[in-house]
């Protein structure tokens, strides 16, 4: 009995160490490809995604790294990632400043993809969200700095949605006025096309993925404007104009903050004869 | 007469002449490049026969196939396919189940030409010896892919897979995809012999699970006439394989049943006796 078991029972020790070896050594392999994997999963902020793209984390694990998107795309702008890139091996990424996505109507990316990695619910191009632009030197904008420059604001392909120009007055001169391009991050695609055509060195207005892009009120903010619209009326009680004792004959204008005279009211023969009964004043909350 | 040492074919030659000792080597060199032709001559002159890589391919718009292992990865890391890559998959899995799961290691992968270079530069240089690793190594490869998969919810093994990298770059461009390349050429010269595509690769792991199931086997129908020469050993990158069918181990029919067999045909080829030859069958594989 002895004689058995002892030959069986150093087979069994030899099996699980081997068993042990391999699950160690693969184990550890293991352990390296997950960690680099998670490591090199984030998007660098120049690489942009193509139109209908899942948020990163689901992106890594849907899309199959085959290349279809880059071949239906008319305009050559895809590329898939090479291993030296910051990004996961394979997968599709556009850089705007080089090539923007020129927003087929058809979106034939999307089309292509043999996963929902794009998804294939997206059939309307304006509704992408690749990323979104940002005006970010504002020192370097032609428009900030004065000029008429508004390319970014002339390429984009949703015209006075993505983007508009908000005028301003330029402080410097004292009487000209200053265009500033807004983005509206409800309309912005991410497409890049702004981002392309600036004229300066580097570009002043650049596209970013949105998770930089794109700041978050925190949830108990309210907008006072939003749910006076909302509620179709003021929720609190409303502001009064604050009366001033003035000597006769001038007011005091809350606009520009300057003590000026009091316009003559419309057949009224003599000026300033009548102020408002002393018990309405009281009521608007001034002294009496 | 027999096999003239460190000559291995030799005999076969003198038998069969040149051409046939070489032939199912040549049409395998044929489907390989062939196969790589077709990918390329899209990107290179504008003839777009097939779309994608091996990953996920559409030949003319009208057959798209997909690497059944990926999708596993994909669903291991909680995404599923859309409908053209699950009929991909479909139609991959019916073909290899005919014509034998690691059909795909011997007559499609690019890789494989960069192991037989290395093997057959080692042969040349009379390497000898190396690492040992067992041949099951893979499967235990093939099981922390997919539990990477799905730990960490992305396709892991895809960010270093010298399979798909060498031939998404030969493709999309290479990059420093070369760097893993070399690094599985000088593994399988130096490390260990058949190191790569005979003990580690996950992708060939899972094609020969598939592989257990697949009809076309190499037989011997005339196993009788072996005169024990090794020239099947000597050029069979999964020589285990060999070994049962050839002297019957406990009875076994004379066809190659374990899954591992890349049914690459060489023994065909180096045999002068012609105890192998290609063949269907139907019986059950045990196990």
């Amino acid at each position: 009995m002895d004689s058995e078991s002892k030959p069986n029972g150093s087979a069994r020790r030899q099996f699980l160490a081997d068993t042990a070896r391999m699950a160690c050594g693969v184990g550890l392999l293991g352990l390296g490809v997950g960690l680099y994997a998670r490591n090199a999963s984030a998007l660098p902020p120049a690489a942009l995604r193509p139109p209908g793209a899942l948020p990163e984390a689901e992106f890594s694990a849907a899309c199959i790294r085959c290349g279809m998107c880059v071949r239906d795309c008319p305009y050559h702008v895809l590329h898939l990632a090479r291993p030296e890139d910051p990004m996961p091996t394979g997968t599709p990424y556009f850089v705007a400043r080089q090539a923007p996505c020129e927003m087929c109507e058809s979106i034939p990316c999307v089309k292509a993809c043999p996963t929902n990695a794009l998804d294939h619910s997206l059939t309307d191009i304006t509704k992408a969200k690749m990323g979104l632009a940002v005006l970010v030197d504002l020192e370097t904008c032609l428009n900030v700095l004065g000029l008429r420059c508004d390319i970014c604001y002339r390429v984009c392909p949703l015209l006075d949605k993505a983007i508009t120009l908000e005028p301003q007055s330029n402080t410097r001169t004292g009487v000209h006025t200053l265009f500033i391009p807004v983005v509206h991050s409800n309309a912005c695609t991410g497409c890049g096309l702004c981002e392309k055509a600036c004229p300066t060195e580097i570009a002043a207005i650049k596209v970013f993925p949105l998770y930089m892009a794109k700041g978050q009120l925190s949830a108990h903010y309210r907008l006072g404007w939003v749910e006076k619209e909302k509620a179709g009326g003021s929720l609190v009680t409303p502001d009064t104009e604050h009366l001033y004792h003035m000597p006769e004959g001038l007011k005091y204008e809350h606009r520009t903050g300057k003590v000026v005279p009091e316009a003559p009211r419309p057949g009224d023969g003599v000026p300033n004869a009548v102020s408002p009964a002393p018990t309405f004043r009281a009521l608007q909350g001034d002294k009496l | 007469m027999s096999a003239l040492p460190g000559k291995v074919g030799a005999e076969a030659i003198a038998e069969k002449g040149w051409l046939v000792a070489h032939k199912w080597l040549i049409l395998r060199r044929a489907s390989q490049i062939g196969i790589l032709a077709a990918f390329l001559v899209g990107p290179w002159f504008g003839w777009w026969i097939v779309k994608g890589n091996l990953n996920f391919s559409y030949t003319l718009g009208v057959l798209p196939l997909s690497d059944p292992f990926l999708l596993a990865q994909m669903l291991a890391a909680g995404q599923s396919p859309a409908r053209l890559a699950w009929i991909g998959v479909a139609i991959v899995f019916a073909f290899y189940l005919v014509v034998g799961g690691r059909s795909f290691c011997s007559w499609v992968c690019p890789v494989n030409l960069v192991t037989d270079g290395a093997n057959w530069l080692r042969t040349r240089l009379g390497l000898k010896g190396g690492a040992h690793l067992s041949r099951a190594t893979r499967y235990w490869m093939l099981a922390m892919t997919l539990i990477v998969a799905a730990l960490t919810g992305t396709i892991a093994w895809e960010m270093i897979n010298p399979v798909s990298m060498f031939h998404r770059g030969l493709i999309f461009g290479m990059g420093f995809a070369w760097t893993v390349v070399l690094a599985v050429f000088l593994l399988d010269l130096f490390v260990m012999r058949h190191g790569w595509c005979g003990r580690l690769c996950p992708v060939g792991a899972f094609y020969g699970l598939i592989g257990r199931l697949s009809a076309l086997r190499v037989r011997l129908p005339r196993r009788d006439a072996c005169n024990d020469c090794m020239d099947c050993y000597a050029v069979c990158p999964e020589q285990q394989v060999l070994r049962p069918a050839l002297k019957a181990v406990g009875g076994a029919p004379p066809a190659i049943r374990d899954a591992s067999c890349t049914n690459c045909g060489r023994c065909i080829d180096v045999c002068s006796k012609n105890v192998f030859s290609f063949g269907f069958h139907t019986e059950s594989v045990p196990k």
